[in-house]
């Protein structure tokens, strides 16, 4: 079976007056049709690059130097950013759900014009029947007296419900992916249950394809059952979430599930162990493994070879690094 | 509530903060947000209370209460059995010097070309509590204490990492050598793998210095790592407080039970086995919080009872207490 959508090796640099940003450095990821799969790592780490990139949504100073994004099997990258077929890919087949929804909501319109809109755009429907389907879809996502709010601005809206009318925008003309960048990073973690037990039902029903990009380990632990871990606008490590929590085989892996403090665990029994240093500057990388200047698990090959390519350590578990850290946990 | 008296060092009792909706040209009161409407809570000496509760329950109103940043509506707060609400303005220095306070940001209401040395040494200058060569040799001493290198006192703040402006932030909250440390979202601005960092330090410096902590934050699994005992907080008001083992083990208050259910735990073993509690609708306005029982419209188990009155925080027994008819 081919993935729904796959990327490959894909590089989007920044040419900023302070030097060259390798925001994105080679990265790959696929998710397959009705996948749910998580994108993890630290603020600056290349996770939206990633994605707007997958759209073609990088503004200058950023291009897109290389890769592929592979919509069942085209490569989408090809297409003039401006071109209609990129337009009919955003939104219509590839949908995006953003942290805050008052930048991708027009503040200027009701919700039914931007829902509307898009309707009558991908599915080509006329205004009335436009209009019903987007009551339906607020319906759907748990918005009260759809009917009436549906004229209002985006502005008379909670977090919470802004974001509800995002992932009815996003589910909208039924897209083969959704792509969910940090979508509940700015709410309240009741409102974000609310919100991601929504989403995942909704995918799931669909049989839609679902990526989560956040930096909260215990959102991809509950949701998510394929997970890339990224530093440094790299993927350091891929799999299945069950391994990659249980054992992971990359330092950076392994220092994030160190440092982060675990509901319900009794309290003293474990002293949170954080990873030292800062993350590197994109501006300055070195030739080497970006993680080794805060790497416990370094050997002289690190210092040495340059940054260690993925390789596989079990059933589509892959890691790059160049240490077997398995048996030193 | 009560505990030993000879061990508490802080007790609110009531406290209520109201702040008034003023309207049209003539600024007329039209109604009250309340903030915090009716909190009591103890602290022990060297223990560390978290507080707890989604944005806008009223956490940091609680705190600058306490640091007397604002007058309280009512209720008293007793720091070492003083009621410091009584205080006069020009009177309170004596309990600024024991109290501090380190904010999420502890730059934000600084001015951005102060050197980093002398915001840690601002608090010893108005405590008088060193001047000349004395106060370089505390300054260094208070960098050093908080893991960071003297010879960056002369830095500005944009010059530091967030963590290190976190570290800053410590060491100027600790130069007075208060006893009591109000911790306000200290790390929320933070990345997770330097969250780490700074959770460590505080609690290395409370062992060492014997210092107790009020640990305001959202994040309920930091908290809970942290804290001796837990408040949770819900629309101006605490619904539960126990142990923090005991809220974890034995939630009693029906949203102390969806907070802890909403929280993701980074281990999917685990995710696979719990129950998950999905609230309906939202937080209403403290503005215009519901009668009675503020969490009874989105209450699985809400009586008449619950829309009539308030509950009041009841003693279950070890120490437990909740404000539910129905727990
Ligand atoms: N418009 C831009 N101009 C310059 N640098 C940028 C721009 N957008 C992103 N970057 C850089 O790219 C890197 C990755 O950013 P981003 O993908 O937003 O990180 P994440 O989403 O993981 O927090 C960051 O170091 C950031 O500074
Ligand atoms: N100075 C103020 N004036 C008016 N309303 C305020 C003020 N400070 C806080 N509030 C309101 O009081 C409530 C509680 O706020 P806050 O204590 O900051 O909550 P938390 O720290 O739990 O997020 C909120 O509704 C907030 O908007
Ligand atoms: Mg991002
Ligand atoms: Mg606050």
């Amino acid at each position: 079976m081919v993935p729904v959508l796959q990327v490959e090796n894909l590089k989007t640099t920044f040419y900023t007056e302070y030097g060259v940003v390798k925001a994105v450095d080679g990265v790959s990821f696929y998710v397959d049709e009705g996948e749910i799969i998580g994108l993890v790592g630290e603020s600056g780490c290349g996770k939206s690059v990633s994605v707007l990139s997958t759209m073609q949504l990088i503004q200058p100073p950023g291009r897109i130097e290389g890769g592929q994004v592979l919509f069942k099997g085209e490569n989408i990258l090809k297409y003039d950013p401006k071109g209609e077929e990129m337009s009919s890919i955003r939104g219509g087949k590839i949908a995006m759900i953003f942290q805050e929804p008052m930048t991708s909501l027009n503040p200027v319109l009701t919700i039914s014009r931007q829902l509307t809109e898009a309707l009558e755009i991908h599915l080509d429907m006329d205004r009335e029947s436009a209009r019903q389907r987007a009551i339906d879809l607020l319906k759907m996502v748990g918005v009260p007296e759809a009917e009436r709010r549906i004229d209002d601005y985006p502005h008379q809206f909670s977090g919470g419900m802004r974001q509800r009318v995002m992932i009815a925008m996003a589910m909208s003309c039924n897209p083969a992916v959704i792509i969910a960048d940090e979508p509940t990073t700015a709410v309240d973690v009741t409102t974000q249950a609310q919100l991601l037990e929504l989403m995942v039902d909704l995918v799931t029903r669909n049989h839609t394809a679902l990526i989560i990009v956040t930096h909260n380990l215990g959102v991809v632990a509950r949701y998510v059952r394929r997970i890339y871990v990224m530093y440094a606008g790299r993927i350091v490590e891929s799999g299945p979430s069950d391994e990659i929590f249980e054992r992971p085989r990359h330092p950076y892996t392994v220092g994030l599930l160190g440092s982060v403090p675990r509901l319900g665990e009794k309290r003293g029994t474990r002293k949170l162990v954080p990873i030292g240093g800062m993350p590197p500057d994109l501006i300055h990388m070195p030739p080497t493994c970006a993680f080794l200047p805060r790497c416990q698990f370094k050997i002289k090959k690190c210092y040495e070879e340059p940054w260690p390519a993925l390789r596989q350590v079990g059933e589509n578990h892959f890691t790059a690094c160049f240490v077997d850290i398995g048996d030193k946990l | 509530m009560n505990g030993k008296t000879d061990e508490i060092l802080l007790e609110v009792q009531d406290l209520k903060m109201y702040f008034p909706i003023l309207r049209g040209l003539l600024r007329r009161r039209v109604g009250d947000i309340k903030a915090v409407d009716g909190v009591s809570f103890f602290v022990r000496r060297r223990e560390t209370l978290g507080l707890v509760g989604e944005s806008g329950c009223g956490k940091t109103t609680v705190g600058r209460c306490v640091l007397r940043l604002y007058q309280p509506t009512a209720g008293t707060i007793k720091f070492n059995g003083t009621d410091i609400t009584k205080i006069p303005e020009g009177k309170l220095k004596p309990i600024r010097r024991e109290i501090g306070a380190i904010f999420q940001d502890p730059f934000s209401s600084l001015n951005p070309r102060q050197t980093a040395g002398s915001i840690v040494a601002d608090p010893l200058r108005v405590h008088n509590l060193a001047s000349g060569r004395d106060l370089d040799e505390r300054v260094a001493q208070l960098f050093r204490m908080v893991g960071l290198d003297p010879r960056m006192a002369d830095r500005v703040p944009h010059e530091f990492s967030g963590g290190q402006r976190q570290r800053i932030g410590i060491a100027r909250a600790l130069a007075s050598q208060p006893s009591f440390v109000i911790c306000d979202e200290p790390i929320s601005a933070l990345d997770v793998s330097i969250q780490a960092q700074i959770i460590n330090l505080l609690e290395e410096l409370q062992e060492k210095l014997g210092l107790t902590y009020l640990f305001i934050a959202h994040d309920l699994a930091v908290v809970q790592h942290i804290s001796n005992r837990i408040a949770v907080m819900y629309l101006g008001r605490i619904v539960e407080i126990t142990s923090s083992d005991e809220l974890y083990d034995n939630p009693l208050h029906p949203y102390t039970k969806a907070l802890l259910s909403a929280v993701p735990v980074p281990d999917p073993k685990v995710e696979k086995t719990r129950r998950r509690i999905i609230l309906k609708g939202e937080v209403p306005s403290p503005a215009t919080p519901p009668p009675g029982c503020h969490f009874h419209p989105r209450c699985e188990i809400a009586t008449g009872e619950c829309t009539e009155h308030v509950p009041p925080l009841r003693d279950v027994g070890g120490g437990h207490y909740v404000a539910c008819f129905k727990a």
